[in-house]
């Protein structure tokens, strides 16, 4: 109806829109209709659909630069372990500077 | 052969017609098929690509899900040079054209209600992003290799609380930021959505996303709300701010209610 006023230019958008800014906006925004194939679309929200996608194709999206579960503790085990040796790290700083009360302890008879 | 009917949008009936190479999804080009004063813009797509069965196992296929985004995009990104097109989430088909107007008919009420309020409209999407000062960032490599040079734990605790404290600076400095900007662009535009900050990895972008908000527009004041991006976002640093669009009214199109009864 509206015909277009002097839109500016398209910022970061275009050919080379950015994947995640158009999944983003494709797969969870919009009108929500249902069409007569039932995918239950509309009830995946986008994360579900990021870790179908991981479990699918892990090779391929490190390809295209999507290894984002990679530093997230909640979905990668190995994220959980530098988690964990990141803190055992931290302990064991703290300890070593506990240690100079130990040795001292342990010559106690 | 025959085919599903892909709908990308729902508009008011629109003049200029669509430019001519355009391909949709499937790369069948996009038509428009008016029902009740309303124009559904759709495109035929192979029926073995789209049974539900399909759709899933589409879904998690990284190729096809970025072709049909992407093809879906440009359609939409097609329709908001001409008119304002009420965009339909990704992946809504019909099985014929007679679905189509079966949803346009019980579903003719909210359409033209969401219509009327975006006519003319368009979203532009702002990110903050912080980046995290080098030296801060050195340090936290070091700090999260256990095995590097030993240092006193003293030193340790010492380094790390001064890290902290640095990196909790430039978020604070960035939560404030946004906020500001979140006001000021808020205040001038029509209506705002706050989205989850998306994660860096994903978008390929560098720095942490701390601020991804969406801003309703109309054309009309589109060029200076460019340029009131422009004027806010200049040399914070360590603060970076992303703009996007002009984009289909993508995060203010989702105000009807859940599906009532399509099942029949």
């Amino acid at each position: 109806m509206t015909t277009p006023s002097r839109l500016p230019d398209p910022y970061g958008q275009g050919g080379g829109a950015n994947l995640a800014d158009i999944l983003e906006r494709v797969l969870d925004k919009g009108v929500v209709i249902a069409g007569d194939i039932r995918i239950n679309l509309l009830d995946i929200e986008l994360l579900t659909i990021k870790l179908r996608l991981i479990v699918a194709s892990v090779d391929k999206a490190k390809e295209m630069g999507i290894d984002w579960w990679e530093d997230d503790p909640a979905l990668s085990s190995r994220a959980r372990h530098n988690e964990l040796a990141r803190e055992n790290a931290e302990l064991r700083e703290r300890l070593a500077q506990l240690e100079p009360a130990g040795p001292q302890r342990e010559e106690a008879p | 052969m025959s085919g599903l009917r892909y709908v990308y949008a729902v508009c008011h009936p629109y003049e200029s017609p669509l430019q001519r190479q355009l391909s949709g999804v499937a790369g069948a080009p996009p038509k428009r098929l008016t029902h009740h004063g309303l124009v559904a813009v759709l495109s035929t797509v192979p029926e073995h690509e789209f049974t539900e069965e399909a759709l899933r196992a589409n879904l998690e296929d990284l190729d096809w899900l970025t072709a049909t985004a992407r093809a879906h995009q440009q359609v939409i990104d097609a329709l908001t040079a001409v008119t304002t097109p009420l965009p339909l989430r990704m992946a809504t088909v019909f099985r014929d054209d007679s679905g189509v107007r079966s949803m346009i008919e019980a579903r003719e009420e909210e359409l033209r209600r969401v219509l009327d309020r975006l006519a003319g409209r368009v979203e532009w999407g702002v990110k903050v992003y912080v980046e995290r000062p080098p030296e801060s960032s050195a340090e936290a490599e070091g700090a999260a290799r256990p095995a590097a040079k030993p240092v006193s734990g003293r030193d340790y605790l010492r380094r790390r609380r001064d890290q902290t404290r640095a990196h909790d600076d430039v978020w604070q400095r960035a939560s404030e930021f946004s906020e500001r900007l979140h006001g000021t662009l808020a205040a001038f535009a029509e209506d705002s959505r706050l989205h989850a900050p998306q994660n860096s990895a994903l978008s390929g972008a560098t720095g942490q996303n701390v601020l991804n908000a969406a801003y309703l527009v109309s054309r009309a004041d589109s060029e200076e709300f460019v340029e009131l991006v422009d004027r806010e976002k200049d040399d914070v640093p360590g603060i970076r701010v992303e703009l996007t669009g002009p984009w289909a009214a993508y995060s203010f199109a989702g105000e009807f209610a859940e599906d009532p009864g399509v099942e029949s």
